[in-house]
């Protein structure tokens, strides 16, 4: 597979701000990827830089086989889709006016509109002013604009804000569709377990720096978080020697559920100890979740951090 | 090229949707109606007075309010895109920067360029059936001067607002400076103008030229330089009445006057960051 987007130690400084410090990222193509970090991390600084909208201060960038910003700009662009964060898009114009604008300049076919609105669900409101959608709608709106002209890239930069939960759902098993067909995804998010089961990897960003970048096994291996057991029995908390002999501390929950938090090595011999205590009616395992992992890697030291990506 | 006529066909809806196309179109036919109807009041009568006066009356109608109109037209053309998150957007799309905003230029320009023409022809027309004794080869001559000139200087100044509106990054600065330009360009300058014209005794051959640094001068000059009874009412273009230089001169600078500002524009916006 080839690389569809390569970051080669790029720094972006505004003034004495470094908005990105020395990042290396290679994306193939097909994949899914997360951008994951605080405000101000450099998620959207690495989305402008792919887009070429902005130069990198050192280091060099290479989108599609070329410089974002050089020659070959208007052939690449034809070749990605974009939703920006907070798009408003034009008030005056209808949301089939909106599409079909972008739709000219993206040289994408006029038929794509109608079937792209049909797909994000807004047919009825096709032909209503921008003005009076709801921020879901603009937000479905600016997806559709994104998928024009069937891109080879997708970049989005919080692409469910102002979604119901139905609808973040729709939402990314759209996008999920496109990955399928060999569509690079890149996006960032905030709402994390909402794209838990549709990334193949994440990039988790802090002050500009790589914090933490693979597939959601390669970061649950390299931050060794514990499993959280739920319990369900009776008599749990009292029972301390229990839990002492297998060096657990158990969280109660209520008067017939704890919670004990497991390393991910001692899983099967916790396991098989409770399963031959009769008091237990009920066992949840949880792994532990994007949201854990990215909590773990954001809030590590960062003499860590430094320490591991060396 | 396409990209840029896609744009320019955008702004153009956009104009006939507001209803700026329209809402210019009237004020400019209702205000030349009223000052060819009033013409005389000054002198205690109504009625269409002479084709001179009026032609006259009209270019000053102008010189006010087609600058103010170009500016309040386009002073957010880039900013008001930028502030929407659509600019943004646009720049990931495969149309060089040069093409957006000579697109926007264009379909700008031609709400402009209608409008003059529907609002001062319709004044034309009026004029031309509803008052005696005018010959109607000078009228649509004088008219025809007055709208093509009216075009030119409404493009000057659309290109200020590019120049504008892509150098600041909030919409209401943009306001503001616009709002400053047209006071600049279209009442000061001509003061300082006046007071020279006054304070300078002898020599002063370099005064005319002087006119040619202001679109909006270059603009009287062209309108007036036609009739030889306007001297009297014509004040600051009096200036130039000796034919101190040619007359292709005028419409040149105001060319001059679309071209730089908008090329200033152009440079800027490539190295404007979204």
């Amino acid at each position: 597979m080839n690389p569809v987007i390569e970051l080669q130690r790029v720094t972006k400084r505004h003034g004495a701000l470094v908005r990105l410090a020395e990042m290396d990222l290679t994306i193939k193509e097909g994949e899914m990827l997360a951008l994951l970090g605080h405000n101000g991390a450099g998620k959207t600084t690495i989305m402008k830089l792919i887009l070429g909208l902005i130069a990198p201060s050192s280091g060099h960038v290479d989108v599609l086989g070329s410089a974002p910003d050089g020659p070959h700009a208007e052939r690449l662009r034809r070749q990605l889709g974009y939703l920006p964060e907070n798009v408003t898009f034009y008030e005056q114009l209808t949301g089939r006016e909106v599409l079909t604008y972008f739709a000219r300049l993206k040289r994408a076919d006029r038929h794509q509109v109608t079937v792209l609105l049909e797909r994000v669900g807004l047919v009825e409101a096709a032909d209503r002013r921008v003005k009076t959608y709801s921020k879901g709608m603009r937000q479905r709106l600016g997806l559709a604009q994104a998928l024009l002209g069937s891109p080879r890239l997708l970049l989005l930069d919080e692409p469910t804000t102002g979604l119901d939960p139905a609808a973040t759902r729709d939402f990314y098993q759209a996008v999920k569709a496109l990955r399928d067909n060999g569509c690079t995804v890149l996006l960032s998010s905030h709402v994390l377990p909402g794209i838990e089961p549709y990334i193949d990897r994440a990039l988790i960003l802090g002050k500009g720096r790589r914090l933490a970048l693979g597939s959601l096994k390669q970061l649950r291996e390299e931050a060794q978080l514990p499993l959280t057991f739920r319990i369900h029995g009776t008599l749990l908390a009292m029972q301390s020697q229990l839990w002492k002999a297998m060096s657990l501390e158990p969280i109660p929950i209520n008067e017939r559920c704890v919670e004990v938090n497991v390393p991910a090595e001692n899983k099967m011999q916790v396991l098989r100890q409770l399963t031959t205590m009769p008091n237990i009616d009920d066992i949840e395992l949880s792994p532990p979740t994007l949201e854990h992992l990215y909590t773990h890697f954001s809030t590590r030291p960062a003499s860590l951090t430094l320490g591991a990506s060396a | 090229m396409k990209a840029m006529f896609i744009v320019a066909a955008k702004e153009f809806q956009d104009g006939l949707r507001n209803r700026w196309v329209l809402a210019i179109t009237v004020i400019l036919a209702v205000l030349a109606m009223g000052i060819a109807y009033f013409g005389a009041a000054a002198s205690g009568g109504l009625g269409f007075t002479s084709l001179a006066t009026t032609l006259v009356s009209l270019s000053t109608l102008a010189v006010f309010l087609i600058p103010l109109i170009a500016l309040m037209l386009a002073y957010d053309a880039v900013v008001g895109e930028q502030e929407a998150g659509t600019l943004l957007l646009l720049l990931t799309y495969p149309i060089s920067r040069s093409a957006l905003l000579f697109g926007k230029f264009f379909g700008h320009g031609m709400i402009l360029a209608v409008a003059t023409l529907l609002g001062f022809g319709i004044a034309g027309m009026v004029i031309a059936l509803g008052a005696e004794g005018v010959p109607l080869s000078e009228l649509s001559v004088g008219l025809a001067r007055l709208i093509a000139s009216s075009v030119l200087l409404g493009w000057v100044f659309l290109a200020f607002a590019y120049l504008i509106s892509v150098t600041v990054s909030e919409k209401a600065r943009a306001a503001g400076l616009a709002l400053g330009g047209w006071f600049l360009f279209v009442l000061v300058f001509d003061l300082v103008l006046l007071a020279l014209l006054v304070g300078v005794k002898q020599g002063g051959d370099w005064l005319p030229y002087l006119m040619l640094l202001n679109p909006t001068d270059s603009f009287r000059l062209i309108n007036l330089s036609g009739f030889d009874s306007t001297q009297l009412e014509s004040g600051i273009a009096a200036i130039a009445q000796q034919g101190a230089f040619h007359s292709a001169w005028p419409p040149l600078a105001m060319l001059v006057w679309i071209v730089v500002p908008l090329l200033l524009a152009v440079r800027r916006f490539h190295r404007h960051t979204a």
